[in-house]
């Protein structure tokens, strides 16, 4: 294969966002810059439709790899997926233009300044799942934040300047030890190329601090309790797109690093740590369900609801079981679907009556129908209802976790159970109940536009949940030869 | 006989000098033709510079007290370059204080010729001759808006404590003298051993001098103030130009005579890089004038430069060299755009007065943004790529507390970054500026612009100029 269709699909965007920075500027009428946004992100989504088409699954080998000299001698510009990878490719692929025929509706000024930079974003994310070498990751990784803080500054509500600059040095302060790791690694492995890392392996006596060097970027990405509280000020400053791809693919990266590069790089430390990981994925799990059963925004209920599953995520991770890797995995890309459709359907809401407190709605269920349909669809995924995808994903997380640790087990059980009081509660009292709120009356059903974008979103929460076959067979392999390679790692030391 | 081809850069420039003052005064109203002539010189040195010295590895002329290399003469061209961009984004601001005389371009010469000097010089007594040359000049540039309280008292300040810092590196390098019985650095170095303690004394005051002349801190107030108070055109001078010739003094000095004594020499790197990342950093938070901002953000990146220095590694003095390159660009280009924040021939440089620029200005604003993001380090900008290889330096020689220091400073100097962003992006607009600006200005802001933006993609090439360079 020799044309490099992993660059094109990171190229793709931000050759869309010059293209966008050079069309002209009509006040009031963005239509012709909004297509174009458009246009690019589904051709993108089609090429990686394509890619996952041809995708080997029989191997756990990178494929699609292009290596080019990038600094002469120390980095090479290296991309590939493998069985991993793949699936949040097309996680972002899928989920941005969905972002993009949702500005409609909540950005109103400077559409197209937005637009290019949801595009840029796309371009970064794409590199972060594709990187192949830990300096391009580290790049596409941090360059990420730009685009990040200006959706948050420029679009975001009342108190974004705080959000952005939260969101912004938490995750800075985070990455720069992630840095200092890297830079470490070179001169301890003499090369940065994650597929020779592999082979090589690094001295156990450097693991445990390189490991902890990159959990710090990780855990306030994931983010994991303590450093969470970036996520819920970020979220509901957001515009509803930016909370929608900060929440669907943002949070990803972390989960992504985890597997790639806490796992594959340091099986030592991953061992050592896991206690760790484990205490602060419970603590997450039940402790950010109890805040999430408190609160009155409902952005800020859904954010601590991520913060939750990425707990379940985290967990799964490290039990170092195959359920539990591939569940997270799929509970990742549940989420991804299932919190961008959330964060949808409470920027459906907003558009129409600007409150996101809970106590002002109530009763809508005769009013708005459609939309009650699928925010319930969505709140039971978000519960982990069997025949969603989230049910998959936290089952195998469980079923991983019950193997490894059965105390741990138990106690994120209960998180299910305490998930499922705040998602049914939040939907009660939106949804049912009396209607007081007179102003409610006056709001209108899904316009086309949201429709698609909620039907879009529901046919592979639905179809990944009946039938989870194909996530499933793309990441066995990988994920096999990942607990193979981990296992014969810790044998050896 | 020696091979004056060599130093012919440097011949040219003091006859074009002699020229320009001769020229300036002899015919009336010759400002814009002294101006022209000027930048037509420095095109030559430069030319002359690469040819005649690009391809030395390493001669010495004049009883070794003058030393032509792949650094002196790399340094030069940036020196040169430096000097021309701003003599030629100079004379719009010039002429709206109407200070647009013959004697700015003569001085700009002037200290160029005295930091051309710096650069090559291998011998104590040709070092301090051109740093007080180019010193001289530059307090006159401090002042040169006369009419100005705040010009005259930059200027002031700046000769003092300037005078003072000249003092002790002048005792220091008698001590040094002293003990090792010559000027020439080649012969010092033969001459000491680490054994002489006194000598270190020596050491501290030159370094200390040193230290003075690229404002890292402890010796860093006079900065802020002089940075303030002169034209903003000669700050940019300041900002870019002198830290080039006194970073290759210092590098010269660190490993030509005292590379025997690194121990006593590190820690005091050390420390310096590690005051100034973090008092540059900080300080710089609760500034509310730009160009006071830049003065401490300045303070900061020398810390980052100097942290490449404290290797003592070839490594290290590559990186440090590399650092500068790109923050000279990166300089050029902020003070570009504050040069275009005008408005009925008044210059604005308060941050405050940046608020809303966006919705006004959009180009501008774009590549503020490019300039802040890299200043502060955010890849895949090329100020990224400048920490980057400090720290690779740095923890090559496992000196894990410098690089973790550091790293977290630019976090702490992400936050007043950001801050300027958010006072373009996310604030209220205010009035317009004025949009006809000179060409030269609008083409030094989008190259330097575009170079930071894709350095990224053609990274190797500056590393392979750089690695040329081998002191030790």
């Amino acid at each position: 294969m020799n044309f490099p269709i992993l660059s094109s699909l990171i190229l793709l965007p931000t050759v869309g966002a010059l293209f966008l920075f050079f069309t002209k500027d009509k006040e009031g009428n963005n239509s012709t810059a909004k297509y174009v946004a458009l246009f690019t992100t589904i051709v993108n989504f089609l090429i990686s439709i394509y890619l996952w088409i041809s995708f080997d699954q029989s191997t756990s080998n990178f494929q699609f790899v292009e290596d080019r000299t990038w600094i002469e001698g120390f980095i090479n510009y290296k991309v590939g997926v493998d069985g991993i990878s793949i699936l949040f490719i097309i996680l972002t692929t899928f989920i941005t233009p969905l972002c993009i025929i949702s500005v409609n509706n909540s950005v109103k000024n400077r559409l197209r300044d937005f637009l290019i930079a949801i595009l840029i974003m796309e371009s970064f994310m794409i590199g972060v799942f594709c990187a192949l070498d830990l300096v391009v990751f580290y790049l596409f990784f941090e360059a990420g934040l730009i685009p990040m803080f200006l959706i948050i500054g420029i679009w975001g509500g009342p108190k974004r300047v705080y959000s952005a600059f939260k969101f912004f040095l938490y995750t800075l302060l985070g990455s720069v030890l992630m840095l200092v790791a890297i830079i470490s690694i070179y001169w301890i492995a003499g090369t940065t190329d994650v597929i020779q890392l592999y082979e090589l392996g690094i001295d156990s006596k450097y693991q445990n601090l390189l490991w902890l060097a990159f959990f710090s970027s990780f855990a306030v990405k994931t983010p994991m309790w303590p450093v969470h509280t970036w996520l819920p000020d970020a979220h509901v400053e957001a515009p509803t797109a930016g909370s929608v791809l900060l929440a669907a693919i943002l949070l990803k990266m972390a989960g992504y690093g985890f597997i790639r590069f806490s796992l594959g790089l340091f099986p030592v430390a991953s061992e050592v740590f896991t206690p760790l990981i484990y205490t602060l994925s419970v603590i997450a799990i039940i402790f950010t369900s109890f805040i999430a059963l408190m609160q009155e925004d409902m952005k800020k209920l859904i954010a601590y609801s991520s913060v939750a599953h990425m707990g379940f995520v985290t967990l799964g991770i490290f039990t170092l079981q195959q359920q539990g890797i591939e569940g997270s995995i799929i509970q990742m890309i549940s989420h991804g679907l299932v919190s961008a459709a959330l964060f949808l359907c409470v920027g459906v809401v907003y558009d129409r009556m600007h409150s996101r407190m809970i106590h002002s709605y109530g009763g809508i269920v005769s009013i708005i129908p459609k939309y009650s349909i699928l925010f319930m669809l969505f709140t039971l995924a978000a519960l982990g209802l069997p025949g969603t995808s989230g049910f998959i994903g936290e089952f195998l997380i469980l079923m991983g976790a019950f193997k490894d640790n059965f105390l741990v087990a138990v106690i994120a059980s209960l998180g299910v159970i305490l998930g499922a009081a705040y998602m049914l509660w939040l939907y009660k009292r939106v949804v049912f109940g009396k209607l007081v709120n007179e102003d409610l009356k006056k709001m209108f059903d899904l316009n086309r536009s949201e429709y698609l974008i909620l039907s879009c979103l529901a046919v592979p929460t639905l179809f990944f949940g009946f039938y989870p076959d194909p996530l499933i067979n793309t990441i066995e392999v990988s994920v096999t030869d990942l607990i193979n390679m981990h296992n014969t790692n810790i044998a050896s030391k | 006989m020696e091979n004056l081809n060599l130093v012919l850069p440097e011949i040219f420039i003091s006859l074009s000098i002699m020229f320009l003052l001769v020229l300036g005064v002899f015919k009336k109203n010759s400002s814009k033709i002294t101006f022209n002539l000027s930048l037509f010189a420095i095109l030559i040195t430069a030319i002359i510079t690469i040819n005649e010295t690009f391809s030395v590895s390493r001669e010495t002329l004049f009883n070794e007290s003058v030393v032509i290399d792949s650094m002196s003469s790399l340094m030069k061209i940036i020196t040169l370059i430096g000097g021309f961009l701003v003599l030629v984004i100079s004379s719009s601001y010039l002429k709206t204080f109407k200070i647009y005389n013959i004697e700015y371009p003569v001085l700009i010469l002037s200290s160029i010729l005295g930091m051309m000097v710096m650069i090559s010089s291998n011998d104590l007594i040709v070092f301090y001759m051109g740093l007080e040359l180019q010193s001289l000049a530059l307090y006159v540039l401090a002042t040169y808006n006369r009419d100005q309280l705040k010009s005259s008292e930059a200027g002031l300040k700046y000769f003092v404590l300037s005078a003072l810092s000249s003092g002790l590196l002048l005792y220091g390098c008698s001590l040094v003298y002293g003990f090792s019985g010559s000027t020439n650095f080649d012969i010092i170095s033969n001459q000491l051993n680490s054994n002489e303690y006194v000598l270190t004394f020596g050491i501290v005051f030159i370094l200390v001098g040193l230290a003075f002349k690229i404002s890292a801190v402890p010796f860093h107030m006079w900065a802020p103030d002089v940075y303030e108070g002169s034209p903003t055109t000669v700050t940019l001078f300041f900002t870019m130009v002198p830290k080039i010739a006194a970073l290759t003094v210092f590098i010269r000095f660190l490993y030509v005579p005292f590379l025997n004594l690194i121990d006593q020499w590190q820690m005091i790197i050390i420390f310096l890089s590690i005051t100034s990342m973090v008092f540059g950093a900080v300080a710089a938070i609760g500034q509310t004038n730009v160009k006071r901002l830049i003065a401490y953000s300045s303070i900061g990146h020398i810390g980052y430069t100097l942290a490449g220095l404290a290797t003592g590694s070839n490594e290290g003095i590559q990186s440090s060299i590399i650092y500068i390159s790109i923050y000279v660009v990166m300089n050029l280009a902020l003070f570009s755009c504050l040069l275009m924040l005008r408005r009925n021939d008044h210059y604005y440089e308060d941050i405050e007065d940046l608020s809303g620029l966006s919705k006004n200005h959009p180009l501008l604003s774009l590549c503020l943004l490019v300039i802040l993001f890299s200043l502060a380090g955010i890849p895949p900008l090329a100020g990224f790529f400048a920490k980057f290889y400090v720290f690779k330096a740095v923890l090559e020689q496992s000196m894990f507390f410098l690089a973790i220091v550091g790293l977290l400073s630019t976090v702490v100097a992400a936050f007043y970054y950001l801050r300027i962003i958010k006072i373009i992006y996310f604030d209220k607009e205010k009035d317009k500026y004025d949009t006809d600006h000179s060409l030269w200005l609008k083409f030094s802001l989008s190259v330097s612009t575009i170079l930071i933006l894709l350095y990224f993609i053609f990274p190797s090439q500056l590393i392979e100029v750089v690695s040329r360079i081998n002191i030790i």
